[in-house]
C-alpha cells in the first residue's frame, strides 16, 4: 500500500498546506530539512540512540493475561508506550523534531498541548538539547491537567495559558501559530500530532511509526503470526498512525481508531469527527472537522483533554476513505470505567486517552475467538489524570 | 491579469494621478450588522479605494487580540458568511466603493467554492482575500472566482522570497497585499523597522496594484507608506475605534475622525 502523501502534502484529497503566507516559506524550509534528515543515516543513528538510551525503547509488548482471561475472547497485548520516558508516545516525535530543529539552527521551540503530555515531552526534549521552550495550553486544560503544568515548568519551559475561544487544544494551536508567524526566523514549531499543514502529518508519522515497527516484530516472535486487530485512540491521531503504519500492507490485520464520544451525539458534546463532522479546513489541513453549517468550528468535549479536538489527522481521513481503517467512538463514561478496569485488572493506570482504546477492547474482545490476537496501543500512563478522575468520582460521575 | 473590473479601474485611476488610497477594514457584525452597514456607507468617500469586510471566524489564527475579540463579538451575534453576502447585496447599490471580502477558508469551503463565487458575484463582492490559503492551494477557488468574475487577493509577507512574490502578484487579480511584518494583525505605535526599504523592493517586482497592511494605525504611518504603494490597509485601529464607543452615532463620529486623519496625508497639498 502506498502510504503517501503526494508532493503537495495530500493523502488522497486530504491534507495540504492551508496557512497564512508568512508561514509558507518556513514550511517549505522545514520540508526540505526533514526530507534531508529522514534519509541521513547519521541523523537516524542519533534519533535511535536517544530513543533507546534516553527514552527506554523498545517499549514492551505485554500480554495482558488477566484481562484476556476476564474478557474470555481474543488474546490481548498492550503496546506499553506508557513506559516511555515522560509517560507517553509523544516523546518519540519530540526527540525527532528537536534534533531536526537543532540541525536547522533554530534555538527556540514552541508547542501546543492539550493533555499536557506533548508539552511535557517537548519541554523534556528542549531541556535535553538546550533549547528555549514555550508551551501554549488552553486555560481549561491547565486546570484539568495541573500536574503537567508543574512538570513543564520544572523542566524549564514557559507555559502560556490561552484564554481565547474554547480555551482548549485548538486555541492553544492558534496561539502557537501566532507566535510562529511572529518569530518564524528563529523558532521551530514542534507540532505534536499528525495534524496541521504539510509536512507535519508525514513527519510526525515518520517519527512515530517505530511503535508499529517494534510491535510487529514483537508479536511475530511471541505469537508466530500477525495480530488480527489493532486498536488505538485517535485525537489528532499520532499514536494510532504510529501503531498502524507498519501493518498497512498486512491485509489481514484489521485496524480500529477510537474517537472520543464525550457525553452524547449532539454537536459540542463529543469529538467524534467521522460520525459527527464533514470535510473542512482547520489549522492548516483539509480533513474531517466538527463545524456548524456556516463553517464555524464547533466546540468539542471529552473527559480526555488529549482527544478533545475538532479535526482529525488527514491520513486518518484517507485511511478511512479507502476502507483500510475503521473508526468508532467511546464515550466519557465507558472510558472512565475502562480507566478503573485496567488499573484493577492489570495494575496499569492508563491515560484517559488510552482508556478509550481499552474500552473498545472490552467491547470487541469477547466477540473474538481465543485463537485471535489484539494489539492495543497503551499510548500513555494515567498519573496526570488521577486528580481529575478522583474529582469526578467525588461528584458522583 | 483578467479584464477590467471596478476595483482594477479604480486602482488604475489612482496610479495615473500618482496617489494612494485608504483601504479600511472592519469586522462584519461587530457590534451588529445594522452598524456595519452604516459604517460601510460612512467609509464610502473620496480617498477610500476599497473597503475590506472581515468575515468573523471561530479560529482567526492570523489575527491579534483586537480582531480576535471583534470576531468573537460578531459570532456571538450569530453573524455568518451568508449574512455577510446578504449585507453586501443590500449595501452595494447605495455605495460606489469596491468591497473586498476577507475570510478564513473554512466558511468558504463549507459554502462550496463555486456556489460561494456565484453568490459573491451576484451580491456585488469585488474581490476575495482568503487569509489562510497560499497560492499552492488556490487553483480550485481561483477557478470559481474567475468564472464568476470576482477578483482575488493574495498575501505576500516579509518572509516571501522575491521569485515567490512575483508569482503571488501574478495570481492576484485585484491587488497584491503586502504584510508589513512577521506577526499577527494589530495596531502598533510605530511602523516595523525597514518597512519602507522592503516596500520599495516589493514595489519593484509587483506590476499590478499593491496594498500594504498589518500594524498600520495612524495618519503619520499612512504618510510614510503612501509614496511606495497603491493602498494602505488599516484594520485593528478601525475596529478599536468602533469598539471604543457606546452608541452608533458616537461610533460613526469616531470613525469619521479616524478616517479623516488617515485620508488627509493621501491628498496632495494637504499633507
Amino acid at each position: 500500500m502506498k502510504s503517501g502523501p503526494d508532493r503537495a502534502g495530500y493523502f488522497g484529497e486530504f491534507g495540504g498546506r492551508f496557512v497564512p503566507e508568512t508561514v509558507m516559506p518556513a514550511l517549505l524550509e522545514l520540508e526540505r530539512a526533514y526530507k534531508q534528515v529522514i534519509r541521513d543515516p547519521e541523523f537516524r543513528k542519533q534519533y535511535e540512540y536517544y530513543l533507546s538510551e534516553y527514552c527506554g525503547r523498545p517499549s514492551p509488548l505485554y500480554f495482558a493475561e488477566r484481562m484476556t482471561a476476564d474478557l474470555g475472547g481474543a488474546r490481548i497485548y498492550l503496546k506499553r508506550e506508557d513506559l516511555n520516558h515522560t509517560g507517553a508516545h509523544k516523546i518519540n516525535n519530540c526527540i525527532g523534531q528537536a534534533l531536526l530543529a537543532r540541525k536547522m539552527g533554530k534555538k527556540r521551540i514552541i508547542a501546543e498541548t492539550g493533555a499536557g503530555q506533548h508539552g511535557v515531552a517537548t519541554a523534556t526534549a528542549a531541556a535535553l538539547f538546550g533549547q528555549d521552550c514555550v508551551v501554549y495550553m488552553g486555560v481549561e486544560d491547565t486546570v484539568r491537567q495541573a500536574l503537567n503544568v508543574f512538570r513543564m515548568k520544572m523542566l524549564g519551559a514557559r507555559v502560556v495559558p490561552v484564554d481565547s475561544g474554547s480555551k482548549t487544544l485548538k486555541d492553544a494551536i492558534n496561539e502557537a501559530m501566532r507566535d510562529w508567524v511572529t518569530n518564524i526566523r528563529t523558532t521551530h514549531y514542534l507540532l505534536g500530532s499528525v495534524l496541521g499543514p504539510h509536512p507535519y502529518p508525514v513527519m510526525v508519522r515518520d517519527f512515530q511509526k517505530i511503535i508499529g515497527k517494534e510491535a510487529r516484530r514483537q508479536v511475530l516472535s511471541k505469537e508466530g503470526k500477525l495480530p488480527d486487530l489493532l486498536i488505538a485512540c485517535v485525537g489528532g491521531g499520532s499514536n494510532a498512525i504510529g501503531l498502524f503504519t507498519a501493518f498497512l500492507n498486512d491485509k489481514k490485520v484489521d485496524m480500529v481508531g477510537v474517537e472520543a464520544g464525550g457525553t452524547g451525539r449532539k454537536l459540542g458534546n463529543h469529538a467524534a469527527r467521522f460520525s459527527g463532522g464533514s470535510l473542512g479546513v482547520l489549522q492548516g489541513t483539509r480533513t474531517y472537522v466538527l463545524h456548524d453549517r456556516n463553517g464555524q468550528i464547533a466546540p468539542t468535549h471529552s473527559v480526555s483533554a488529549g482527544l478533545d479536538y475538532a479535526a482529525i489527522g488527514p491520513e486518518h481521513s484517507y485511511l478511512r476513505s479507502i476502507d483500510r481503517v475503521s473508526y468508532t467512538s467511546v464515550g466519557d463514561k465507558a472510558a472512565l470505567d475502562a480507566f478503573y478496569y485496567l488499573s484493577r485488572t492489570e495494575g496499569i493506570v492508563p491515560a484517559l486517552e488510552s482508556a478509550h482504546a481499552i474500552a473498545y477492547v472490552r467491547r470487541v474482545a469477547p466477540r473474538m475467538s481465543r485463537r485471535q490476537t489484539i494489539i492495543v496501543n497503551l499510548s500513555g500512563r494515567g498519573d496526570k489524570d488521577v486528580m481529575a478522575v478522583a474529582a469526578l468520582d467525588e461528584n458522583g460521575a | 491579469m483578467s479584464r477590467e473590473t471596478p476595483i482594477s479601474s479604480r486602482f488604475r485611476d489612482l496610479r495615473e494621478s500618482k496617489k494612494a488610497g485608504l483601504l479600511p477594514f472592519l469586522t462584519v457584525g461587530d457590534p451588529n450588522l445594522r452598524f456595519t452597514e452604516k459604517a460601510i456607507r460612512a467609509m464610502d468617500r473620496p480617498g477610500v479605494i476599497a473597503i475590506e469586510l472581515g468575515v468573523p471566524f471561530s479560529d482567526p489564527l492570523a489575527d491579534g487580540p483586537t480582531i480576535q475579540l471583534s470576531s468573537e463579538r460578531a459570532l456571538a451575534n450569530g453573524v455568518s458568511l451568508r449574512d455577510t453576502l446578504n449585507l453586501v447585496e443590500r449595501v452595494r447599490p447605495k455605495i460606489s466603493t469596491p468591497l473586498v471580502l476577507m475570510s478564513y477558508l473554512n466558511p468558504i469551503h463549507r459554502f462550496g467554492y463555486d456556489k460561494f463565487a456565484r453568490r459573491a458575484a451576484s451580491a456585488g463582492v469585488d474581490a476575495v482575500l482568503p487569509t489562510d490559503m497560499p497560492i499552492e492551494e488556490s487553483a480550485s477557488l481561483r477557478g470559481s472566482l474567475k468564472k464568476h468574475e470576482v477578483g482575488v487577493v493574495f498575501l505576500a509577507a516579509p518572509t516571501t522570497p522575491v521569485a515567490r512574490i512575483r508569482k503571488i502578484a501574478g495570481l492576484s487579480t485585484a491587488f497584491t497585499y503586502y504584510v508589513s511584518l512577521t506577526g499577527t494583525t494589530g495596531a502598533r505605535a510605530t511602523l516595523p523597522a525597514g518597512l519602507v526599504d522592503r516596500l520599495k523592493k516589493v514595489r519593484a517586482v509587483v506590476q499590478g496594484p499593491l496594498a500594504v497592511g498589518f500594524g498600520v494605525s495612524k495618519g503619520s504611518h499612512v504618510r510614510r507608506l503612501a509614496p511606495h504603494c497603491d493602498a494602505v490597509v488599516v484594520g485593528s485601529a478601525v475596529v478599536r475605534t468602533i469598539d471604543g464607543e457606546k452608541n452608533d452615532s458616537a461610533r460613526l463620529a469616531a470613525l469619521d475622525r479616524l478616517l479623516r486623519d488617515l485620508i488627509r496625508p493621501l491628498r496632495p497639498g494637504k499633507g
